[in-house]
């Protein structure tokens, strides 16, 4: 079987679990956004499959090879760090033609596999450059032209687009995909950005901890995540979280949001009585004639929305998105329409989702 | 950019040139010392005028030394000689010896590696003539008391830890994602150490050759009881110049114009490799 597999993967430091147990598995061709926050331990996992860690237990497997134990330079895939990690002391075309160097191709095969990606990537007229002379996008490019040229098989990007400007960030991530799928590889993206995650990855793998809390495709994380941080993990503005109690009487499972009654997916028949988080995505919320009578708080405009922080009388805040041109009251008192059926519930004690009886059919079949 | 006041100016030209002079003057009268006879040296009250002369370097490049009492060979020129085989034989084994090391020591953790280093590190604070006893005792029996080798091999107390603790924080100091990016590549870990480790640490071995040098060349002790006659460095040479008709002062001040030139070359040369930035904007600050 070919792609990334790891099995059991566990690495301490000191007595820190780093990565507690972790398994995971990437089909081969397919892109898998490793999204966590600082510190989750991403790099630490990447580091394991590239060699320059050496895990305490587990497995890793490439390509249907277990890798664990070869060196580095052995595991025959790219990489490209976070911090760029150029050769500071080589031009840009030397750090590029580097590991085909390490190959023993002719130079020919190497210039033409140097102007190749290096055209690809638009920097082929800062070739004669030292890395201190690139601008921090260039230094970025150059190292993903050196994680691509030996064209491998396995391909591990460190948040390469972390340290770049936002505009190139932009740019960047609409080429990737393009990059990506047009070589066949396996490839681990590790990223802090749940945009980055959602437009890159086939699947998307959250960790958090040092364990992999949730793993599915983009739309799974993003309308049925797992838990309450994966919730706010993904979204911006990020997701409305509050304490509720669901209820039954004949018109059906509802929450009661400032006395009014939001009424909720009939699967949800389980979680009658419990302490419960209800996750509202503020894009899924209206300001409306009738519904949750709340106060403004302020107003931020965005570009293409603009986001608005209410208050309920309870003084629950509650954060609504609208696009930008659509009509809203901006001060004073105003009513917001809950859509119960799109809401997440989430279990208070431990805040893991509370799964409807309906989706539990859904994910059976 | 900032721009001084007039004042400012003045004031910093004055402490510089004050500064210079300090640590300069020394080293001129020295130089003016060499080119005097001894009779001008001790004239009452000193004087800057004065005959240049160069029979001082003549005497002791011929290695006849004449008084107004009597004539007597000295042996200074083998004794620079002396010093540079023993310098540069030293310093070369510690960087053999000591760069790999100290690349060891800062990238591989392994149980007892502080205590080792920390071993190494304590050679230095050894009182010298505490060790030196037991040592020529030990060297009489096995053949080494008088030899280039054994005294080079007694240099490397000196050198080995100095270079090993300099470069070890210098191979610290490389970020090792560049180390671990250039494995990826495809090159084995002794072709990231030729290829990246000691080229980004060039100026840090260069400084710490440079020091260890420096301290080797001005070793008194070890070359005094350990080297006979023939393999005595100028340190232990100059001592010659205390003869029974009194110290020749302009011979010695020759000598030491001899003697540090070679450093003060060394230093010189040393010194673009020394400025050269470390890390040259690899990694993102």
């Amino acid at each position: 079987m070919s792609g990334i597999q790891i099995k059991s993967l566990t690495k301490t430091y000191k007595s820190d679990a780093v990565l507690d147990d972790i398994s995971l598995e990437v089909p081969e061709g397919k892109t898998l956004a490793l999204f966590g926050p600082s510190g989750a331990g991403k790099t630490v996992l990447l580091r394991c499959i590239a060699g320059a860690v050496e895990p305490e237990a587990g497995q890793i497997i490439l390509n249907g090879m277990d890798v664990s134990g070869l060196p580095p330079e052995e595991r025959n895939l790219g990489m490209a760090f976070q911090n760029f990690a150029l050769f500071p002391h080589m031009s840009a075309e030397e750090n590029i033609a580097s590991p085909l160097k390490a190959r023993k191709s002719t130079r020919d095969q190497i210039s033409t596999a140097v102007r190749r990606v290096t055209e690809l990537l638009k920097i082929d007229h800062v070739l004669g450059h030292a890395p201190k002379e690139l601008s921090n996008g260039q230094k970025q490019r150059t190292a993903l032209a050196r994680a691509l040229i030996a064209e491998p098989d396995i391909l591990l990007l460190d948040d390469p687009l972390r340290n770049v400007d936002a505009k190139l960030r932009f740019e960047m991530r609409l080429e990737l995909p393009r990059l990506l799928s047009g070589r066949g590889a396996t490839v681990i993206y590790v990223t802090q950005d749940y945009k980055e995650a959602m437009a890159l990855g086939d699947t998307i793998a959250v960790l958090d901890g040092g364990h992999i809390t949730q793993i599915g495709s983009p739309e799974d994380v993003y309308l049925r995540p797992a838990n309450t941080a994966i919730a706010s993990l993904f979204g911006d503005p990020v997701i409305n979280l509050l304490d509720v109690v669901p209820e039954r009487d004949e018109s059906g499972i509802f929450v009661m949001l400032s006395d009014q009654k939001v009424h909720l997916n009939s699967g949800y028949d389980a979680a009658v009585g419990r302490e419960a988080i209800i996750g509202l995505r503020p894009e899924s919320l209206r300001f409306a004639n009738e519904g949750i009578p709340v106060e403004i708080e302020a107003e931020t405009p965005f570009n293409e929305k603009i986001v608005t922080l209410t208050q309920t009388k309870r003084g629950r805040e509650i954060i609504v998105s609208r696009p930008a041109g659509t009509d809203a009251p901006s001060t004073g008192t105003a009513c917001i329409a809950v859509e119960g059926t799109s809401a997440v519930l989430f279990d208070r004690k431990n805040g893991e989702r509370i799964v409807p009886a309906s989706d539990e059919k859904e994910q059976a079949a | 950019m900032h721009h001084y006041s007039p004042l400012e100016r003045v004031l910093r030209g004055v402490a510089l040139t004050a500064i210079v002079i300090f640590f300069m003057f020394p080293i001129f009268w020295i130089v003016l010392m060499s080119l005097q006879t001894n009779e001008t040296i001790l004239r009452s009250p000193p004087s800057m005028v004065f005959e240049p002369t160069f029979s001082n370097y003549a005497a002791i490049i011929a290695g006849r030394l004449d008084s107004n009492v009597a004539s007597m060979g000295i042996e200074f020129m083998n004794n620079l000689m002396n010093s540079i085989i023993l310098s540069v034989g030293s310093v070369t084994v510690a960087l053999i010896l000591g760069v790999p090391a100290a690349y060891a020591f800062a990238r591989h953790k392994f149980r007892g590696s502080e205590d080792i280093a920390f071993t190494l590190l304590s050679f230095r604070f050894a009182p010298p003539l505490l060790v030196l006893l037991p040592l020529t005792m030990y060297f009489q029996q096995i053949g080494l008391a008088d030899t280039y080798l054994g005294l080079i091999w007694v240099y490397q107390l000196i050198c080995l830890p100095l270079i090993l603790w300099i470069v070890r924080g210098y191979f610290e100091d490389i970020p090792q994602d560049i180390e671990h990016a250039y494995r990826i590549a495809g090159h084995s870990w002794f072709a990231t150490f030729r290829k990246i480790a000691l080229p980004l640490a060039g100026p840090g071995i260069a400084a710490a050759a440079l020091l260890a040098f420096i301290f080797a060349w001005n070793n008194f002790i070890f070359a005094l009881v350990l080297a006979s006659a023939d393999k005595q460095p100028v340190t232990v040479g100059a001592l010659a110049f205390v003869t029974a008709s009194g110290i020749q002062y302009g011979q010695i001040a020759a000598a030491v114009v001899l003697s540090i030139t070679p450093t003060l070359a060394l230093a010189l040369y040393a010194q673009r490799y020394l400025v050269e930035g470390l890390s040259l904007g690899a990694v993102k600050g």
